[in-house]
């Protein structure tokens, strides 16, 4: 009796923990270990082609740093970063707030705006490759042909960040509209309406009550897009068909730097790492500059509408 | 950040999963269950894996073999673009398992194919001894004399040109008169660009500045190290022959006029052959098909018997056989048969790949081969021709591309997006090439 005893406090004891362990375990091996494998990798002259050459301290990281390469890809990554995730948070609140109206066919619109993100980022820079074309590009034909003057796409540092970015909001201005659009669906409608019997007009109320109880949320994007927005690969990679980030480096990103460091050009796996590990640590600080804003705004909100919004 | 960072992991692990459950059928043993009750060796059932990129033509070449030998069967891997063969060939050749029995490399690869070159079969033999132009062999030699990589292809450059433009600048358009006139070294070939653009009306002479940078170094025996007493990476700011070809490729391109200031594969280069933006390219063998489909409808396009400052060869592959296959002799086998003379002209007729086997090049089968698109050129004899104009075999050290790239770049800083003139690009290039290191 006190043995089963014993076993069944045991198993109340323990299964949570077998529960939850398949996540941990999965974690652990695709998550912890590259992790910090990485980290050994960064500490070593490890080549793509011959492997392990033997340990050299953090000469890797001091190399990366002083390369003006690397802060180049920093900047390059900042400016597309800033000019793909701003705008895209504006426009995916108003299409949500339009998606929120009652409209005729709402499934269709609400799918309408997922459609390209379902589409391949491959198949999204081969129409863009040829949209944002220097000499036979479609958007420089519209701007000759109002009299102005055609843009250098690939060979403007700005204006290569602002094509790429278009590319990076197209893909992902639906998703944050969803995100948006479920996150007004859970606003209760008497809010809404005993503002509109306080007086406010139509924008008051989306202005003064739907968009500061969005702010959660907001915050939830701002992040995730900050993670993605400092990842990102794809679409500078796809932008020209060298995938260096032109000839100049006018568009290449950290990660692309990293790509170009350990497979392409010097084929050197340790300073690869290295910058890996520089990017990880970017990205630690950003979160933990918006853990702090995300902990200033929640706190300054009272506690019942926290608790209704925690979505 | 905690929690999307777990979720990330999370959709990574499944998606790991996913691929293992994918991989599974592909990762299963090559040797084929042992059903047959054979007694000699040569009579065991084996299965080949050839591993290949792009196009290498052999699709019928694999059904002709096994009909020849039963007890064969050849399983074909093709990676859609020969990066992704690069990859999966670099990663599994340190890993020590998992490659194909016969793997198939690009010219390329072959500066960290001979760092690696003890992990391959040596496929040395008395049937195969100097069955290639000896440039082509030599390339897939190891340092230490052993034979690691089997010739397929070749890319040996004439000029192509369009006779309809030259006519209106009042050039010559028989393809004879013009490989005259386009003389035999670059000063002559950059003059008579001058002569064409004055007369143009805005047509440019070539497609783009590093395209003749890449005709160019492909000429020099030691471009960017020297291999006596051993191998030395020349420092770039030293490298007078290179900076030579910079300096003289970037007058024709940029002060006379010469370049249509393009990149090579971009849009708008693509474009280009449809706006007849330009006259004359470099043309390596698999460019023909390259500026058919460009150039599609487009009426003109010829190909001039000759090549400036000497022959010149871009691009090429090899078949190799990692040692770690279970099958090593057999594979060996079929890789010689593969790139014997008389498949590899097969292969030519098939997808375009020019043969690199001495006895190929004078075959009659390959000779009498003429190009419809290229108003009819004796594309055949021609490439013969070009090939054995090749008398260089540029060496390429582990830091070969990564040079090309630094001069690459530094090229169409000026050419292309034409943000800095020639001096300060190349000042930049030399920073970027002591980054190197």
């Amino acid at each position: 009796m006190t043995w089963r005893q014993r076993l069944s406090r045991w198993d109340v004891k323990s299964a949570p923990y077998l529960y939850i362990a398949p996540f941990f375990v999965l974690f652990a091996l695709v998550g912890l270990f590259p992790l910090l494998y990485t980290g050994w990798v960064a500490l070593n002259k490890w080549s793509l082609v011959k492997g392990n050459q033997g340990f050299i301290g953090l000469a890797n990281f001091q190399y990366v740093l002083s390369q003006s390469r690397f802060w180049d890809g920093v900047a390059n990554t900042f400016s597309i970063f800033l000019l793909s995730s701003v705008p895209q948070i504006f426009l995916a609140i108003g299409i949500a707030a339009v998606l929120n109206a009652n409209l005729r066919a709402k499934t269709f619109w609400r799918m309408g705006v997922l459609v390209p993100y379902v589409v391949a980022p491959v198949a999204v820079s081969l129409v863009f490759g040829k949209l944002f074309a220097d000499e036979s590009g479609v958007v420089n034909a519209i701007l000759t042909n109002i009299g102005l003057d055609p843009i250098g796409w690939h060979s403007d540092r700005f204006w290569s960040h602002v094509a790429i970015a278009t590319m990076v909001n197209f893909r992902w201005t639906g998703y944050n509209t969803l995100i948006f659009l479920a996150a007004m669906q859970a606003i209760p409608n008497d809010v809404i309406e005993a503002s509109i019997v306080d007086g406010a007009n139509r924008w008051q109320s989306f202005f003064s009550v739907t968009v500061p109880m969005l702010r959660p949320t907001i915050i939830f994007v701002v992040i995730t897009s900050t993670i993605g927005g400092l990842q990102i690969f794809d679409e500078p990679r796809l932008f020209d068909n060298f995938s260096l980030g032109g000839p100049d480096r006018e568009w290449m990103t950290v990660t692309m730097y990293l790509y170009e460091l350990g497979w392409n050009v010097q084929k050197n796996l340790g300073r690869s790492a290295a910058v890996a590990w520089l990017l990880f640590l970017i990205i630690v600080i950003f979160a933990l500059i918006n853990y702090a804003i995300t902990r200033r705004i929640a706190s300054s909100e009272s506690h019942p509408k926290r608790k209704a919004l925690a979505k | 950040m905690r929690s999307s960072l777990l979720r990330g992991a999370a959709v990574t692990a499944g998606l790991a999963l996913l691929l293992v459950g994918c991989s599974g059928p592909a990762g299963a043993p090559s040797t084929s269950p042992a059903a047959s009750t054979s007694t000699s060796a040569s009579e065991e059932k084996v299965t080949l894996t050839v591993a290949t990129f792009n196009e290498f033509g052999y699709e019928d070449l694999f059904a002709e073999y096994t009909k020849a030998h039963p007890n064969v069967t050849i399983t074909p891997k093709k990676a859609a673009t020969s990066n992704e063969a690069r990859e999966n060939y670099f990663n599994k050749l340190a890993a020590g398992s998992g490659l194909s029995d016969i793997e198939a490399i690009e010219v390329d690869w072959l500066p960290d194919v001979m760092q690696t070159a003890d992990k391959l079969y040596d496929l040395s033999g008395d049937d195969v001894k100097g069955r290639w132009l000896d440039w082509k062999e030599a390339a897939g030699t190891a340092p230490d004399g052993k034979l690691v990589a089997y010739g397929t292809d070749i890319g040996p450059e004439g000029v192509c040109y369009r006779a309809d433009l030259f006519k209106k600048a009042g050039l010559p358009t028989d393809r004879a008169e013009v490989a005259k006139a386009l003389g035999t070294t670059w000063d002559d070939y950059f003059n008579l660009g001058k002569q064409f653009v004055a007369k143009s009306n805005g047509v440019a002479w070539f497609d783009s500045a590093d395209a003749i940078m890449q005709g160019q170094v492909n000429q020099l025996k030691n471009a960017f190290s020297s291999t006596e007493p051993e191998e030395t990476l020349i420092p770039l700011g030293d490298n007078a022959p290179v900076k030579a070809q910079y300096d003289s490729i970037l007058k024709a391109a940029v002060d006379d006029k010469l370049s249509a200031h393009l990149q090579q594969w971009q849009p708008d280069w693509v474009d280009a052959f449809q706006k007849g933006k330009f006259a004359t390219m470099l043309c390596p063998g698999w460019m023909l098909g390259v500026i058919e489909g460009n150039a599609k409808g487009v009426e003109g396009w010829d190909i001039a018997n000759t090549f400036p400052g000497g022959g010149g060869n871009w691009g090429g592959s090899y078949l190799t056989v990692p040692a770690q296959g279970a099958h090593t002799k057999e594979a060996r086998d079929l890789a010689a048969w593969l790139t014997a003379p008389e498949q590899q002209i097969k292969a030519f007729k098939a997808k375009g790949t020019f043969p690199s086997q001495k006895a190929a090049l004078t075959s009659p089968d390959l000779l009498s081969v003429t190009n419809k698109f290229f108003n009819n050129a004796p594309t055949g004899q021609i490439l013969a021709d070009r090939a054995n104009a090749v008398t260089i075999n540029p060496f390429k050290g582990p830091q070969y591309f990564a040079v090309r790239q630094v001069i690459a770049d530094a090229i169409n800083r000026v050419d292309v997006t034409k943000k800095q003139n020639a001096a300060d690009s190349w000042t930049q290039a030399i920073k970027e090439f002591n980054a190197l290191g």
